[in-house]
This record gives structure tokens, sequence and C-alpha cells, in this order.
């Protein structure tokens, strides 16, 4: 398969492959930090996660309307009031679904499963009659446009850049938050031992209450981001829930350094095969392969050793 | 819990009231539903009730042995699929087929320049091995899962999780290699069944009768299973599998022959969706309907056997009608479906016939309210 390629060829090929591959583990990372947060932390299984990530995409569409129609003038930095308005809309939705329903079933994994699927069909038919079916693209600000040329067969997209970018300090901004803050203490103590965490004061329900908040805002941020790249439409988050959970699980659950592992080696795969091979085949070889190796190593790459 | 010497209610193959159940479910597909349907409504009815044979796998698997599979549309395609071949092989015989550049072979590979049969088509042009296959393929498949998963204590939602990406990557092969599997339309077009024509109303209403009575079949071993001592196992494992596996017993074994179970009941109920409703093709088989024929468990009740006939009769007769008046509540209905059955009645139909209709009529037969502690087989598992 690489016979008809000369070797500068090769090594554009892959150096553009790999930059395509770095944005998919971008939005790959981002989709996982909110899970990797509500499944790795709490063990709750939230299959309307990819919903929680089209509200956030869907609220960034409307900030980008309103912005173009109305303060022409702030259209430049809108990305920036739009990521925060998705966080604090995905976020409220999730306290207010963990208040709801998730809360009552913390014994119950794979009911909790069955429950956020229902919250996932009820929220995918609520864009659809809101939103319309067709997919909707959001304006770019001008400067997010073009590409910058680094050599003469190799060009990198700005906006690329950007989600890589906006990628990093999130994650770096979830680690700090995991294991420096006092927070991120809290919710590693109630994960580690609940009863024990409640005996020394902390509040688990409330602090569950937040984790899932903050997971789900985060998705809402990585729906936002998502705009930058493709357009959204009412099932685009069911398209990439397998996915994001073989990321997390891949990873071992509770582990960020295996989360953001597991992200980088399935995206990197799955473009640099994309060229060589039709885009079923590799997506069909990466899964597979990832679901092989779960099968041999069950805990996934990282593990945190945990006494349960 | 009233502890209760062994009589000989806990070791008959059923008691009365399973008998008495199961002659209303006979009675229901067999006499009621054909006498009152005309032969179109009567095919649907027929359609549903395949799903039914998932249903009832996921009754055993999940209901009584706690594996919560959101694969089982990999094993109702793949027994769908091997049917569907067979048919369209012989739908696609050299007289059918003369037009084409390569005849004799089905009319997709055609379209997408294969000039031969591949070589996993070729034994489905024998019917003896394809009713073979229809069984043994998704049963190996499940046994390979299973196998792989249970030896190494993965269970709960991973298992979940892993099912559903198989679901995935099945559904992404069968869409993406068109000339081998016809992509995303499926294997369509089917005509004959040995000569005999599949298409007509009398030979549906046939197929109806077919397909009820392997579903009597497959509910009556079903019941056996529960009833015997590996039924037992199944739901000690399902509430303290550690106890299980201390007391000596291999508990993935166990696990791995009701997903195997489970995975070849789906099956025979895809190969006759495939005869009954004339195609098959990937929407079948993904993460969507496998999630969906969950639910049909979850609403019958997930751990009735008789529930799972009525759970998906209900909700695929409430999709049909919401679909065809308010096409835009339907998911809003599923979703709340979702919901309420896990949050309000986890124990579905079969719980509110329990809690509510079961006191009554033996109050009203017997005056003796004593009789109705009899618990529901344990709650569902933490």
């Amino acid at each position: 398969m690489f016979g008809e390629y000369s070797l500068g060829e090769l090594t554009s090929i892959f150096v553009m492959q790999g930059f395509a591959g770095l944005i998919l583990f971008s939005v790959f990372l981002l989709m996982a930090l909110g899970l990797a947060i509500i499944f790795g932390q709490m063990g709750v299984i939230n299959m309307a996660h990819g919903e929680f990530m089209i509200l956030g995409a869907y609220v960034t569409w409307m900030c980008s309307t309103f912005f173009h129609g109305y303060l022409p003038a702030l259209v430049p930095i809108y990305f920036f009031i739009a990521m925060i308005l998705a966080f604090l809309v995905s976020g409220a939705l999730g306290v207010a679904v963990e208040w709801l329903m998730i809360r009552r079933l913390y014994k119950r994994p794979l009911d909790t499963l069955l429950a956020t699927w229902g919250l996932s069909l009820i929220l995918q038919q609520f864009y659809r009659s809101v939103f319309g079916p067709r997919e909707v693209g959001v304006e770019l600000p001008q400067w997010m446009l073009g590409s910058l040329p680094v050599t003469d067969v190799i060009e990198i997209q700005i906006n690329g850049l950007f989600v890589m970018a906006l990628t990093t300090i999130i994650t770096i901004a979830v680690a700090v938050m995991m294991y420096r803050s006092r927070w991120g203490m809290q919710v590693r103590a109630v994960v580690q031992n609940r009863v024990m965490a409640g005996a020394v004061g902390i509040n688990t329900e409330k602090v569950d209450r937040y984790t899932f908040g903050i997971g789900c805002g985060i998705a809402g941020i990585a729906g936002s981001a998502f705009t930058m790249i493709g357009s959204t439409g009412p099932t685009a988050g069911q398209l990439y829930i397998v996915d994001t959970f073989l990321v997390v699980v891949f990873g071992g659950a509770a582990s960020l350094a295996g989360t953001i592992a597991s992200a980088f080696t399935i995206s990197q795969a799955q473009s640099i095969m994309e060229f060589f091979l039709s885009g079923s085949i590799a997506k069909v070889l990466t899964l597979l392969a990832v679901v092989g190796i779960l099968m041999l190593r069950p805990q996934g790459l990282f593990v945190l050793k945990v006494r349960r | 819990m009233v502890i209760r010497s062994k009589s000989a209610d806990d070791t008959a193959f059923m008691k009365p009231l399973e008998i008495v159940s199961i002659l209303i479910i006979a009675a229901l597909i067999l006499v009621v539903l054909p006498a009152t349907l005309d032969a179109f409504r009567l095919n649907l009815v027929g359609k549903y009730l395949t799903y039914a044979f998932v249903a009832l796998g996921l009754v055993l698997c999940w209901g009584f042995g706690g594996i919560l599979s959101l694969g089982q549309g990999i094993f109702f395609g793949l027994g769908g699929y091997c049917m569907a071949m067979y048919l369209k092989l012989e739908a696609s015989s050299v007289a059918n087929t003369k037009i084409q550049s390569t005849p004799g072979i089905p009319d997709f590979m055609d379209w997408n320049q294969l000039t031969e049969l591949p070589f996993f088509w070729l034994p489905f042009k024998s019917l003896t091995l394809t009713v073979i296959l229809i069984i043994a393929v998704p049963t190996l498949f499940a046994f390979f899962i299973g196998a792989a998963m249970f030896k190494r204590r993965v269970g709960g939602v991973y298992f979940a999780i892993i099912t559903q990406a198989i679901a995935a990557i099945l559904t992404i092969l069968i869409v993406g290699r068109q000339g081998y599997t016809g992509g995303i339309n499926g294997i369509t077009d089917l005509r004959t069944l040995q000569g005999w024509d599949i298409r007509t109303d009398s030979a549906k209403q046939i197929l109806y009768f077919v397909n009820s009575g392997l579903l009597i079949a497959c509910i009556l071993l079903a019941q056996y299973v529960k009833r015997s001592k590996l039924g037992r196992v199944l739901v000690a494992m399902r509430d303290k599998e550690d106890r299980v596996r201390f007391s000596g017993y291999s508990v993935a074994n166990f696990k791995i022959f009701a997903f195997c179970l489970a995975a070849a009941f789906a099956a025979i109920g895809g190969a006759m969706f495939t005869l009954q409703v004339g195609f098959m093709s990937p929407s079948f088989v993904g993460i969507v309907p496998s999630i969906e024929m969950v639910i049909y468990t979850a609403v019958g009740g997930r751990l009735s056997l008789f529930g799972a006939v009525y759970g998906t009769l209900l909700v695929n007769v409430a999709k049909t009608a919401f679909s065809e008046s308010f096409p835009e509540l339907w998911l809003f209905g599923l979703g709340a479906l979702f919901i309420a059955v896990v949050m309000v009645f986890p124990n579905g139909l079969a719980g509110i016939y329990h809690s509510y209709v079961d006191p009554l009529v033996a109050r009203l037969t017997r005056r003796r309210p004593a009789e109705t502690e009899q618990p529901l087989h344990g709650a569902p598992a933490e």
C-alpha cells in the first residue's frame, strides 16, 4: 500500500494525517474528559453524554446567530462567550438530571444506562422539534478561517490549531481541578470510600451532583468546540457515544493519563489508516483492535489501584 | 423472606399459574390474533413476535443472569442475514439474473463489480447447512465473546459497553462492505423458499403460525432452564456472585451458557423476521435496535418470560400507533418509557401484575391472601 508514493510524499501524508488525527484526538479527548469524570470517577454510565455535547453545540450556534445579527462588533470574540454559556447550560442541565434521576439509581448502574438512554432519546427529539432536523453550522469569525502553510505541501488549519489549544487548556484545568483542588480531593475521597468520606464530613450527595454537573458542562464545551470543525444535527451525539465510551474504558476508567493516552492512540490509528484504507474499514479495524485489547486486558491501559 | 420447606411446587416444571399463563399466550397468538386481524396486521404482529425471541433471551441472561447485553441486535442480525443469504441465492438463480454481467450471483454483487460468489456465501446454497448455521454462527460468536469476557471476570457495565461496541462494528462493516453484504439497503427482494413463494398472504399466514409455534417452544425451553438447577444458579450468581464462586461453581461457564442461549433465541427471531418481512438490513443490527430490544424486556418485566412477549407486543403496537399519527411524539414517549420503567416500575408489567392483580385474583378465587406472599424471584440485582 505504500508502493505508489515517494518517501517525501509519504512523510507529508503522515504529517497531514497525523495532524488530522490530532484534531480528532482533541475532539475525542474533550468528549472523553467529561465522561472520564462521570464514568471514571462516579461509575455512572451516561448514555446521554453525546446529547449534552450537542446542547453545547446548539448554544454556540445560537450565540453565533445572535452576535452576527445584533452585535457584529463582538463577533471576533463571541466564541469565548459561547463556550462559557455552553458550559453553564449543559452543566445546569446535568445538575438537574442528577437531582431528578441519577441520584436515585447509583446502586443500579445498568438501570442508569437505560434511563439515560431514554433521556438521550428525549433530548434528540427535543432538538429536532426546536432546531429542526437539518444540520446547522456556525459562522466562524474571520481570524479563525484559513490555514498556515508550513511547507509547500503541508498546511495547517487555524481552527484545528484553536481546538487543539482549547483541549490542552481544558485538560490542564481538569487535571488541576482533580488533583490540586479541594473539590478534586473530595471527589477522589468519595470515589475511594463513600462511607468514610461521608463520615469525615464531606457532603457526598453534593459532591456527586456537582461532579456530574461539571462533567456535563465539559461535554458542553466539547460540543462548542465541535462546531468549529463540523456541523451539528440532532442525532450527531449518538454517532460519538460508542467511541467516547471506548476511549474512557480503553484508558482505564479512573485514570486521566489513561484517557489521554487512549484518545491519542485511537485517533491517530484511525486517522492514519483512513488515508490508506476506506474510512469504514479503518474505523472497523481500530474499534476491533480496541475491543480485542480490552478482552485481553479488561482493566484498560492505565489502572488506578483502589481497594473496593 | 419466608423460608419454606422444599415442596413439590418448587421442583415442578410449571406451577399451575404458569400453565394458565402459557395457555393464555398460546390462545392469544394462535387463535385470538389470527381470528381478529387482517392479513397485513397479522404479518405485522408476526414481525413483532420475532423481537419477542430476543426479549425472551434477555429475560434469561439479563433478568436471571444479571448480564445486560446491549448487542442482541448482533445475533438477531446474524440469524436474519444467514436466512437472507440463503433466500437471496435462491432468488438470484441463473435464470432470474440473465441480464447481469455475471449471472447467478446476487444483484448487489453484480452492481459492485464482483464476478464470483464470495466464499462465505457458498454454504448458504444448501438449506440444511443454512438452518444449522442460523443457530451455529450467532451461538459460536456469543460463545467467543462470552468466553473472552466472562473468563476474565468482566461483567456489568463493561460487558454492556463492549457488546454495544461490537454491534456498532458489525453495522459499520455491513454498511461498508456493500459488495459482500448488500450495504445499507441490506439483502432485499427475497422471493421463494425451496420454490415456495413467501410473499403471498397465505404463505405469510403459515409463517406466522410457524413463528408462533417456535416462540412457544422457546418459552417452554426458557421455562425449563428457569426451573432447573441451572436457573437457580443463575439467580444466585446475579445476587451474590462471589458466594456462588466459592461454593465451587464455575461462574463464567454459567454466564456463557445463558448468553449463548439468549443469542440462539435472538438468531431464531432474526431468521423468522427475514422470512416474514422479506428483507434484512443493518438497521436491525446496530446500537439503536439492540437497546430498543432491551426495553421490550424491561417493559414486560425483566424477570418474567411471559412478560417478555407482552412487553414486546405492547411497545411495538404503541410505536406503530404513535408513529402513524404523531411521529414527533414517539421518541418522547419511548424516552419517557425508558425512564419510567427504570425509576417507577423496575419489574415492568409483570411487577404491576404481581403487586396489583395477583392479590385481587387470590382474594376472588381463594379468599386466602396469605398465598400471595410468594416473592417474585427476588428483586432486580443491585
